[in-house]
This record gives structure tokens, sequence and C-alpha cells, in this order.
């Protein structure tokens, strides 16, 4: 008995991940604020969203989501609610705006110029002078006997 | 007084690593042949010296030598014997003993097996090797001395965190240490290559096995890392894009990178320059990773130990070691010549679409990685990076790689034809769109996800058969015989290239398909999730060697018929104070049953959560199945390179 309750003590504070008494009733708007949460950071975890945390706090964000979500608001009302209070620290999925355009534009930026970079690249390699260069007829010839 | 041997070693070790960096160097330089042979001895030497400090480290967990400070810090005389000695580098102190090991390790193997490099060049690698082991062991002395010893040693240890008190866990980090230090081995190559100003075909051979062998441990490292992840913290996510995990992938895709690019240099002696720089950027990514986890600068779950001063001498090395080998690329990468010449349509080319579609990747990955530190230092932003930005920017590159391997990899060197290569592949083509249709008629049809995803992966794997086809030749009598007969490293290929679809399938039907289910169940209640039943037969208190558990009895059916009986577990860890989940999983090939035992509820019962992970076992299998091509090729690797230039003449008759 004495390791049962000193077992739940410790347990009692460590909630765990989405409860079933949190879960909506409505299948569309609980799937709505599972969604929302898993772009939500629970701020005390490291890098873990409030969707799959175990932290007590994770939890009351969890609610605050369903509570918002129930009194009607739309999904984007609900994520700008929670940044209000919270700081844009919260978004795991930083705004694509400010600073952070650099950031969504990193990949397409970075691809570009890679592309740009590898085709310079190849056009040269083709163009060089190759020592044992091949005349149109003798091209002509290979050619012919690849394809028997 | 065997930890005293220990520490006594260490030091020995970094005196013989300044020796080692010293001689070597400065002989090659001077063509002084003494100097230079000092090398393979000395390389021999801290590796032996530091597998006699790790032993004794060893020896202080197994034995539970509470005056030892890390051993108190780090276990308990309860935790069973594998924990106590994966005790050793579940720390910052003993991970740092162990990569220093391993660093001194591979110097060993040049030693003992670079016989056929020339001498000057086996004594600039070691030396380079020697000037890495310098940095980090005196980073261990002089800050992270894992052989402190207590004055007051307590009668007990504070136990080791029981997250890490798992099999899987136990030997992911050797295996990631091998993968991240083992590019320090193509780093060395690199770096002696630029000294020398000479790079060809016989230097990419040389490097091809150290680079192949790294990826191959990295590749089985990360895949430990992401099963351990799926089965312990209890909701079967397998990656999570935390700065830590980044930390491993940015090497590793910079080191396939690497492995396509090397052949290149191999075969047709193009694209030398850009793989001495991937060669060090690898290497230099495996540093900024190590700090990354040492520092704590972005926080993540499993840094253990985070230090600023740490960080800052971890920062020192990277910026001293990338530093210097790019400002010397900088002076010398101009020397290295390319001969080879090839078309717009050719192998080559398919491969230089690889490599940019795997650095840029890679550093898309690493700019969102620091871009938090960035955002802040730029305009006092506190930001978070998380999931969505890493798929929604890394997903492309992969689905464009997945789109061109099966053709890139018949292709031919030098000038290949569209015709002939498709005429190669069509018929996988086909394969994969009837897969595809498939998956997209018996899915639900909500999402595009599955499709896609079982496109791409039967489409890579498929590929990889018609290129073994390929390779049998034209005639179909004897096609068997020939296939056995092909040389190992096309077989490593093609398996390896089969099991990165194997995984890209696994990712997105599991991605695709996934049911869950959470609800309070009583005792002897039965509900269904999916397609199966379950039934709670009963809750019970269970204790184990060092912690208590409560364990819950399932009885799983399907349409009736008993599939498994699971038994998941919530564990309390007394002495750390800390809970886990313990999920049940009943593995198959095409499904796994993953129950999760939570909370006794007010009203009674107990708070329940049940997933169906479809296809969940052919991400990790895809994983240890391109770990096996890279052990095949290596297979066929480690035969040229011992047979060397001598050979060479042979090889090409019988080619």
């Amino acid at each position: 008995m004495m390791f049962r309750a000193f077992l739940l003590m410790l347990i009692a504070g460590a909630a765990w991940a989405v409860e079933p008494g949190e879960i909506l009733e409505d299948p569309a708007q609980e799937s709505r604020a599972r969604d929302i949460s898993k772009g939500l950071r629970c701020l005390i975890c490291r890098n873990e969203s409030i969707d799959e945390s175990d932290a007590g706090l994770a939890r009351d964000l969890r609610l605050l989501v369903r509570e918002r979500i129930v009194e009607g608001d739309s999904d984007e009302e609900v994520v700008a609610f929670v940044v209000d209070r919270y700081g844009e620290y919260v978004l795991l999925n930083p705004r694509r705006e400010g600073i952070n355009l650099l950031l969504w534009s990193a990949a397409p930026v970075l691809l570009l110029a890679g592309l740009a970079a590898a085709g310079v690249f190849l056009v040269r390699r083709r163009s060089a002078a190759s020592p044992d260069a091949l005349t149109p007829a003798e091209r002509a010839r290979v050619a012919e006997l690849m394809d028997e | 007084m065997i930890v005293e041997l220990g520490h006594f070693a260490l030091i020995l070790a970094l005196v013989v690593a300044c020796l080692q960096t010293v001689m070597p160097l400065v002989g090659a330089q001077r063509r002084w042949g003494a100097w230079m042979a000092v090398a393979e001895p000395a390389a021999l030497m801290q590796a032996a010296l530091l597998a006699v400090a790790f032993a004794a480290l060893t020896y202080a967990f197994v034995s539970s030598d509470f005056s030892v400070r890390l051993v108190t810090a780090n276990s308990h005389t309860l935790k069973p014997m594998i924990y106590k000695v994966s005790g050793v580098w579940g720390n910052h102190e003993g991970s740092m003993l162990l990569w220093c090991l391993i660093l001194a390790f591979f110097g060993a193997l040049v030693a003992m097996f670079g016989g056929n490099l020339p001498d000057v060049l086996r004594a600039r690698v070691l030396g380079v090797q020697a000037s890495i082991g310098v940095a980090f062991l005196g980073f261990l002395i002089f800050t992270s001395n894992p052989f402190a010893r207590l004055d007051a040693p307590p009668m007990n240890g504070r136990d080791l965190n029981p997250l890490l008190q798992d099999p899987g866990l136990a030997f992911h980090p050797p295996f990631l240490y091998l993968g991240y230090v083992g590019l320090s081995m193509s780093f060395s190559f690199a770096v002696a290559a630029l000294v020398e100003g000479r790079v060809d075909a016989a230097w990419a051979r040389w490097v091809r096995p150290w680079t192949l062998l790294a990826w191959l441990m990295l590749t089985v490292g990360i895949a430990l890392g992401s099963w351990w992840a799926y089965y312990e913290l209890g909701w079967g996510g397998f990656w999570f894009w935390d700065p830590v995990e980044n930390a491993s992938f940015m090497p590793w895709l910079i080191s396939v990178a690497l492995l396509h690019s090397a052949v290149v240099v191999e075969k047709r002696e193009a694209l030398k320059s850009w793989t001495v720089l991937l060669a060090i950027l690898a290497f230099g990514f495996s540093l900024i990773g190590a700090f990354i986890v040492r520092s704590g600068v972005l926080t993540s779950v499993h840094a253990f130990a985070n230090d600023p001063e740490r960080g800052v001498y971890l920062l020192a090395i990277t910026g001293v070691f990338m530093g210097g080998a790019l400002l010397l690329y900088a002076a010398r990468a101009s020397a290295i010549q390319s001969v080879g010449v090839f078309g717009t349509v050719s192998r080559e080319s398919a491969l230089v679409l690889n490599n940019v579609l795997l650095a840029v990747a890679a550093l898309v990955v690493f700019i969102g990685t620091v871009w938090p530190l960035v955002a802040e230092l730029a305009n006092s932003r506190k930001v978070s990076v998380g999931p969505p930005f890493f798929e929604a920017s890394f997903t492309p590159f992969f689905m464009t790689l997945a789109v061109i391997l099966p053709i890139g990899a018949v292709m031919p060197w030098k000038r290949a034809r569209l015709g002939r290569t498709v005429r190669a592949v069509w018929l996988a083509a086909v394969g994969a769109f009837g897969i595809a249709a498939f998956v997209w008629m018996i899915g639900t049809g909500r999402t595009m996800l599955g499709p896609v995803g079982a496109f791409l992966g039967s489409w890579v794997i498929l590929g990889a058969v018609s290129d073994l086809w390929a390779r049998t030749g034209q005639a179909h009598s004897g096609r068997l015989h020939r296939a056995i007969r092909l040389p190992r490293s096309d077989w490593g290929r093609v398996v390896a290239h089969a099991g990165l679809g194997i995984t890209i399938t696994g990712i997105s039907l599991l991605l695709a398909w996934e049911v869950e289910d959470i609800r309070i169940a009583k005792e002897g209640e039965t509900f269904s999730a999916g397609r199966y039943e379950f039934t709670l037969i009963g809750v019970e208190e269970v204790l184990g060697p060092n912690y208590h558990s409560t364990m819950a009895e399932f009885r799983v059916a399907r349409n009736g018929r008993a599939v498994a009986v699971l038994r998941p577990e919530r564990r309390l860890y007394p002495v750390a104070g800390m809970p886990t989940t313990e999920a049940a999983i009943d593995n198959g090939v095409f499904r796994d049953v993953y129950l999760v035992i939570g909370e006794l509820q007010d009203g009674g019962g107990w708070a329940v959560r049940t997933y169906i992970k479809p296809f969940a076992n052919w991400i990790w299998s895809g994983a240890v199945i391109m770990g096996l091509g890279g052990a095949l090729s290596l297979s066929d690797r480690r035969f040229r390179v011992a047979a060397g230039a001598r050979r060479r003449a042979m090889q090409v008759v019988a080619e």
C-alpha cells in the first residue's frame, strides 16, 4: 500500500499527452484541435509539441485550444489567441513574414543557385576539348554500332 | 588504482597524439623518412592507451566504484549489468572518451591496413588525424575529466537516466560516434591531399572505404535512435526534427553526397575539388553536431550535459578545423585539375544532380536548425522552427532524389542515350504506377501521401532490380550466373538503393494509414481500433530490478481470432525519480499493434492509447538494408584496396 501511495504521488504530477478526458465530443472539432496542437510548442519542454508532451503546461494549452474551438473560433483565431499570450516562440511553424522570409526562401533559393552552378559546370564539362574527340563520321559509325 | 592507471593512460595518449601530429607532418614536408615512420607506431600506441583508459572507466562502472564522480552521477548498484556498461558512454565525459577512442581507432586502422598508401600521404593522413585527437583529448582532460574522484564517496549512485536504460539506446551512441568520427578519416585524407596538391583516382579509391564505413555506422546509429524513439517515447513517433537528430542527419546527407561524388573521381577523374570540399564539410557537420549536442545552445531532448565553457571549447575546435581546412581549400583547390569530360546526359550529370540535391537539403536542415539563434541575434525575436518547417522544406528534395535515382543508376558513364535509359527502367515505372494505383484503391482516398509515397518507394525498389537486370547483360541464358558474379560493389549499390525505397515506402504508408485510439478502458472491457479488438484483462504492480512497474495485460484479436497478448507498462525509477512508458508492440511485416497504458482514472478504468501502425518496421528495415548494401560494397572495396595498384593491370585484363 505504501508503495502504491508513493507511486501515485510521484506520477500524479505528470500528465500524459492527449488524455481521454480532454477529447471533444465532436470528431471534426477534435481533429481540428489535434492539428492545431501539433503546430504549437510546449514552452517548458524541449522541442515537443503540446500534442505529444506530457507536461502539465501542455495539457493546459491543449484544454485552452479546445475551449477556443468550442467557443466557435476559427483555426487562425485559436492560434492568434495563443500567440498573443505566449509569443511567437510557441509556433513550431515559423510565420512567413519579416526576417523569417529568409528562412522560408532558403530551400528554393539555394536549390536554384545549386542547379545554376551545376548547369554551368555541366555545360563547361561538355564543351571542354576532349583529347580523343571523334569526328562526326566516326561518331555516326559508333552510334550505328551501339544500336545494333 | 585502476582508475588512476586509466587517467595516466589518457594523459599519455595526449602526449603521443602531439608527437603523432608534429613529427609525421614535418617529416612529410621535409621528406625525412624516420620522422614519417613515427606515424604508424604512434597511431597504434595512441589507440592502445585510449583502450586502456576506456577499459579502466568501464571497470569503474562495472565495479560500481562510487569514489569516481562520473560513476556516482550515472550509475547505481542495482542497475542491470548491460546498463552499467552502457552507462560508460551514457554521459558527457564518458561519451567524449569514446569519441577519442574511436578517433584513435580509425588512425590505428589506417596504420594497420594503409600499407599500400604512398608513405608521404600516409604520414600526412595520420598526422592530421592525430591533430584532431590532440584537440579532443585536450578538451576531455581539461574540461571534462572522466576520472575525477570524489573526496567523500557516497554509499550508492544517482542512477542513469531511465530513458537511457534501454537496449536500443545502449548501442545507439557507439554506432553514431563510429559514424561521426569515421568521417574524420575522409577529412584527414582531404586535408592531406590538399597539402599534397594532388587528387587522383587512387586517392578516391582510398577515401571511399572509410567514408562508406562511416556512413554505414551513421545509418545504423540513426536507425537505432529512431527505432528507440518509436517504442520508448509512448506514441510511436520516429523522427522529430530535433536539433540533435538534425545534428546526425546533416553529416549523413553530406556523407551520402560524398560517397557518390567519390565514385565520379575514382571512375572518371572529375568532380575532384568538389569531392574534397564535401569530405571537409562532412566532418565539419559532425563537429557542428558535437557542438550543438554538447553546448546546449539549441535545447533538445537528449543532450545530457550542457555547459557553456565546454560549448566555447567545442566551437573553437570546430572553428579551427573548419576554418583551417577551408582556407587550405581556398588556397590549393585550383591546383586540383579534373580531366574527365562528359555529356549533359550521363551518369556523371545524374550524380551531380544527386549531389546538388543532397548538399542543398543538408544546408536547409542546417539553416532551419540554427535559425532560432540567428533570429534572436538579428532582431531579438524568439522563434521556433519545428517539424512543419522541415517537412515542408525537406520533402521535395527527397521526392526529387527518389524520382531521378533509378534513372541515374542505369545511365552509362560519359554519354548516355535517353531512349536506351528509358528502355532499362520503363518496366519499373509501370510496376510502380500499378502499386500506387493499388494503394490508392485500398486507401481511404483522403490523402495523396499514400499513393505518392508508394509510387516513389516501389519505383526506387523496382529501379534497383532493373539496375541489377541491366547489369547482367542482354542475353537471357546465364543471367543468374552473371548476376552472382557481378562485383560486390554493384550488389552493394543495388541493395542500398532498394533499402532506401523500403524506408520511403514505410514512412509514407505509416503516415498515411496510421490509426489512433485514445480512451478509458475498465478491466474486462473490450474495445476495437482499426480491424482489431482489444480486451483489458487486468492491471498489476510488478517490481523490476531497479524500478516499479504498473503492467497491464491486453488480449488482441482480429475477427475473433487471438493475435497476441500485450503487456504495456508504466515504470517508475525511484532513484532517478522518473516515470517512463514502455509501450507493448506486436510487430508484423505489414503493421505494428502498439499499446500504451496510462493513468488510473478518477471514475475507475485506465487511460489507454492504441495505435495501428502500418509498415512501421519497413522504416528501420530499410535503413538496415541500406547499411547491408554498404557492407557488401565495403567487402568489395577492401579487396580492391588491399590489391592496390599491383593488381590494377590484371583487373583491366579481367574486365
